[in-house]
């Protein structure tokens, strides 16, 4: 049926006449893993060029404001790792940033499989909503269960809440053809007036005790259902034991993809529906799987975030919940890859600490610097998502070079996305 | 993709053909709404109830033979009827009067205007065949640079010509990454909306140090068709409305025509279609969607103005507040068509009018009501409500040859 927006099949027929045959594989390949290192690493200092012309246009020192912000991000602690002692600010700070960056990662990925499939989940934001509303949930009822168990719980209901969520659009992808842009974007915002619900005055989750206060609030996680830290202590928001989970997920997303049946119908599906579907692949089923898995990640993302650092949510706090959008920009800077992800949400994850609570001095106004970082978001999902911009110069100098036009650049575009 | 597996050759009666099953169902939904609010005003939630759930009967009904688009339509409406009256039934009715009255349709298109904006704009860049998921940034531009000019020059006008400059100037950013450097086009328009999210949010903080802007800016005037203390249904409804509203009723029809009927919209919706057959006739599909991605972008940016310069009167941080994404949904709901579209904004605007007046009896009924736009859409491009149609080439690069 109708696919509203976006093109679902690579090139028209008619352009792919136009390629001339026997594009040399070896060469393109090493070409794009080229480009795949190169073009991240420009579209980052690009965007972090634009975003200091803003803030020397605005009358602040960019480079002090920079180095604020790396500071605040803790990446200064790299210099001295030996001290772990969180009463530093260094140390600290670093924690924090890996602490969002647990988050970024699994975002990133929900993205990233998605992407693996040919789809386009935007709906990582609202996913993550809803692993958090379900384990803030488990987390406050069950109070009798054995700690291991309870956390497993938690855990393993925010990510099938996610997975559910997503499978919504997935089921209309597969259904009818809806385009999954469109279906996220509205689950989006279904989860989040469903957050403002469950958690406002006179919703489900809503804390009993919290009644006479203006800002609704839920219930905390009992103790017995919050993730271990292991870098600093609960009360400061401590390192929680998620950050290995999100490691392993990395692993698992790699595994899963590169060495599986599964990985490799969904990349098949992916590259070309037409042709996997020629293959004997079930399109339609991969498009559900693959959103359903990419929806568990950003659910446990929202489970593991619950039982490990925030333990209680609020309206307000649903109301303000971007870091899942954050996941789009990890995973297009990322490349969709594993190692990308996990790098690419290291940044993102020190400039969102770095910008926002870690940033201490007076150059540049956290409140002002918060916004900072939207704005190189932005700008990074703007020349990612058109690395035909590099490539381009890229090419034009190889057409230079070689006086006629590269069939493998027009390939590696068709490849690209 | 047909959907209508059930008989259409050997049934009795074409009445008991699922498909007139479904409408019936969906018919007896908004009965079961219907009863519940004034005039009828049923004082029991039972009839609604009932009406509700033979609805939904007849949905399932009509899915199991086969019409699974309609019947999936009469179970979403049996429950939304019932439920919804089974609410408007448990409020004392003099709480509904509050709720359900007069200025209820001037509410209803106060909050439809800055969607009619934008899903006009919305519109008139996906028919050129370039998707805009962006409208929510540029409105966001509008409603931030709108206030600030009115703020600055003193005068609502310019407030508003200086809004839909900075709309448009976000939209050349996202045109030139769509069609020039042929990006994905749904990227591009997320970057956009990051991008105005925080480009507004940074200067608002850096112009106004995070405080609310004074509130002696220049507002739209209102166009007063009564005198302002008329009580009359008229009055109430009609009689204050503001300038831009009527300009955004007036942009509906204007926008079918042109698009419909003059040659510039002929080809606007060629390069829409069919690009390379637009380009072979000698339309520059380039500058095309060029013009139409800007012309987006400054109704979009109008639709945000219209939010601060005219309604609001103030500004904060992201305060368009996902209407972007509801206008987009009106796009498809509407079909790419401007009636369709602004039929849309206007159940939409009602919608959230009956929301924030839910609140007199209950907070948690009026939040979840927010949600039924979003809900709707999802309905609605599941194919039950019918089949949308997207122009062919939309979110499809062209690269000239």
């Amino acid at each position: 049926m109708s696919e509203p927006l976006a093109p679902q099949h690579g090139p028209q027929p008619e352009e792919i006449a136009k390629e001339p045959p026997g594009t040399p594989a070896s060469r393109l390949a090493g070409w794009q893993r080229a480009g795949g290192i190169i073009t991240p690493l420009i579209t980052v200092l690009v965007a972090f060029l634009i975003g200091g012309i803003v803030i020397a246009a605005t009358g602040h020192n960019p480079f002090q404001a920079y180095w604020d912000i790396i500071n605040g991000a803790g990446f200064n602690w790299l210099a001295h790792p030996w001290d772990t002692d969180i009463a530093h600010t260094a140390p600290y700070n670093f924690s924090q940033t890996l602490l969002q960056t647990t988050t970024l990662i699994l975002c990133g990925l929900a993205v990233a499989f998605a992407f693996r499939c040919g789809l386009f989940n935007i709906g990582g934001n609202g996913q993550y909503l809803v692993g958090l509303i379900c384990a803030n949930w488990v987390g406050v009822s069950f109070v009798n269960m054995s700690r291991p168990a309870h956390i497993l719980l938690g855990i393993a209901v925010a990510a099938a809440a996610g997975a559910a969520w997503a499978g919504i659009a997935g089921f209309l992808k597969a259904t009818v053809g809806a385009h999954e842009v469109i279906t996220t974007i509205m689950l989006n915002w279904i989860a989040y007036y469903l957050g403002s619900y469950v958690f406002q005055q006179g919703g489900p989750l809503q804390a009993p005790g919290n009644v006479s206060l203006d800002i609704p609030i839920s219930a905390d996680v009992v103790p017995g259902a919050q993730l271990p830290v292991f870098w600093g202590i609960p009360a400061l928001q401590g390192l929680h034991i998620g950050f290995f989970i999100a490691i392993g997920m990395l692993v698992v997303f790699r595994v899963v993809l590169n060495r599986t049946t599964l990985g490799f119908e969904v990349r098949a599906v992916g590259f070309n529906p037409d042709a996997a579907a020629y293959g004997g692949i079930r399109v339609r089923t991969n498009y559900l799987r693959a959103m359903a898995i990419s929806g568990a990640f950003a659910g446990l993302a929202g489970g593991i975030d619950m039982l490990g650092y925030l333990h209680h949510y609020g309206t307000i706090d649903v109301q303000a919940t971007t870091i899942g959008f954050l996941g789009i920009a990890v995973a297009l800077l990322g490349r969709n890859t594993a190692v990308g992800v996990g790098l690419a949400s290291l940044l993102f994850g020190g400039l969102v600490y770095g910008t926002t609570h870690g940033l201490q001095s007076g150059t540049i106004d956290p409140s002002l610097a918060g916004h900072l970082t939207e704005i190189i978001q932005g700008l990074v999902v703007l020349f990612v998502g058109a690395d035909v911009l590099i490539l381009a110069v890229w090419n034009s100098r190889r057409k230079l070079r070689r006086s006629e036009a590269s069939p493998q650049a027009r390939a590696a575009e068709a490849v690209e996305t | 993709m047909s959907t209508y597996v059930g008989s259409v050759k050997g049934g009795a009666s074409r009445f008991l053909e699922p498909k007139a099953i479904g409408i019936l169902g969906i018919l007896l939904g908004l009965l079961a709404l219907w009863l519940a609010i004034p005039p009828i005003q049923a004082s029991s939630p039972v009839w609604s109830a009932v009406a509700g759930v033979l609805g939904a009967m007849c949905g399932v009904i009509a899915v199991s033979r086969g019409a699974y688009r309609v019947g999936g339509g009469a179970i979403a409406s049996g429950i939304f009827g019932a439920s919804l009256g089974y609410l408007a039934t448990r409020s004392s009715s003099s709480n509904l009067d509050q709720v359900v009255d007069a200025s209820l349709i001037a509410q209803t298109l106060v909050f439809a205007t800055p969607l009619t904006y934008a899903a006009i704009g919305g519109i008139v860049s996906e028919r050129s065949g370039v998707v805009n998921i962006g409208l929510e940034g540029m409105m966001l531009m509008g409603a931030f640079w709108g206030i600030w000019g009115a703020d600055k020059t003193g005068s609502w006008f310019w407030g508003i010509a200086i809004g839909a400059a900075s709309g448009g100037l976000l939209a050349l950013v996202h045109a030139f990454f769509a069609i020039h450097l042929r990006a994905d086009q749904i990227v591009g328009g997320v970057a956009v909306n990051f991008l105005a999210l925080g480009i507004t949010g940074y200067f608002f903080v850096q112009l106004y140090h995070g405080d609310n802007i004074p509130t002696g800016v220049a507002q739209v005037p209102n166009l007063h068709l009564t005198s302002a203390s008329s009580t009359s249904f008229f009055g109430n409804s009609f009689g204050n409305l503001n300038y831009m509203i009527w300009l955004a009723i007036l942009l509906v029809p204007l926008s079918y025509v042109v698009l419909f009927k003059t040659p510039v919209g002929l080809r606007l919706r060629a390069c829409g279609e069919h690009p390379r057959a637009a380009d072979t006739v000698g339309i520059n599909v380039y500058l095309v969607r060029y013009g139409a991605v800007v012309i987006s972008g400054v109704l979009a940016a109008l639709g945000g103005a219209y939010l601060t310069v005219g309604y609001l009167n103030t500004f904060n941080e992201n305060v368009t507040a996902g209407r972007g994404f509801i206008a987009l949904a009106a796009v498809i709901f509407g079909n790419w068509r401007p009636f369709g579209a602004f039929g849309a904004t206007l159940l939409f605007g009602f919608s959230t009018a009956l929301a924030y007046r839910l609140n007199v009896y209950s907070d948690n009924a009026a939040t979840l009501f927010l949600a039924l736009p979003y809900v709707l859409t999802l309905i609605a491009v599941a194919g039950v409500i019918g089949r949308t149609i997207p122009p062919a080439a939309v979110g499809r690069p062209y690269k000239k040859q």
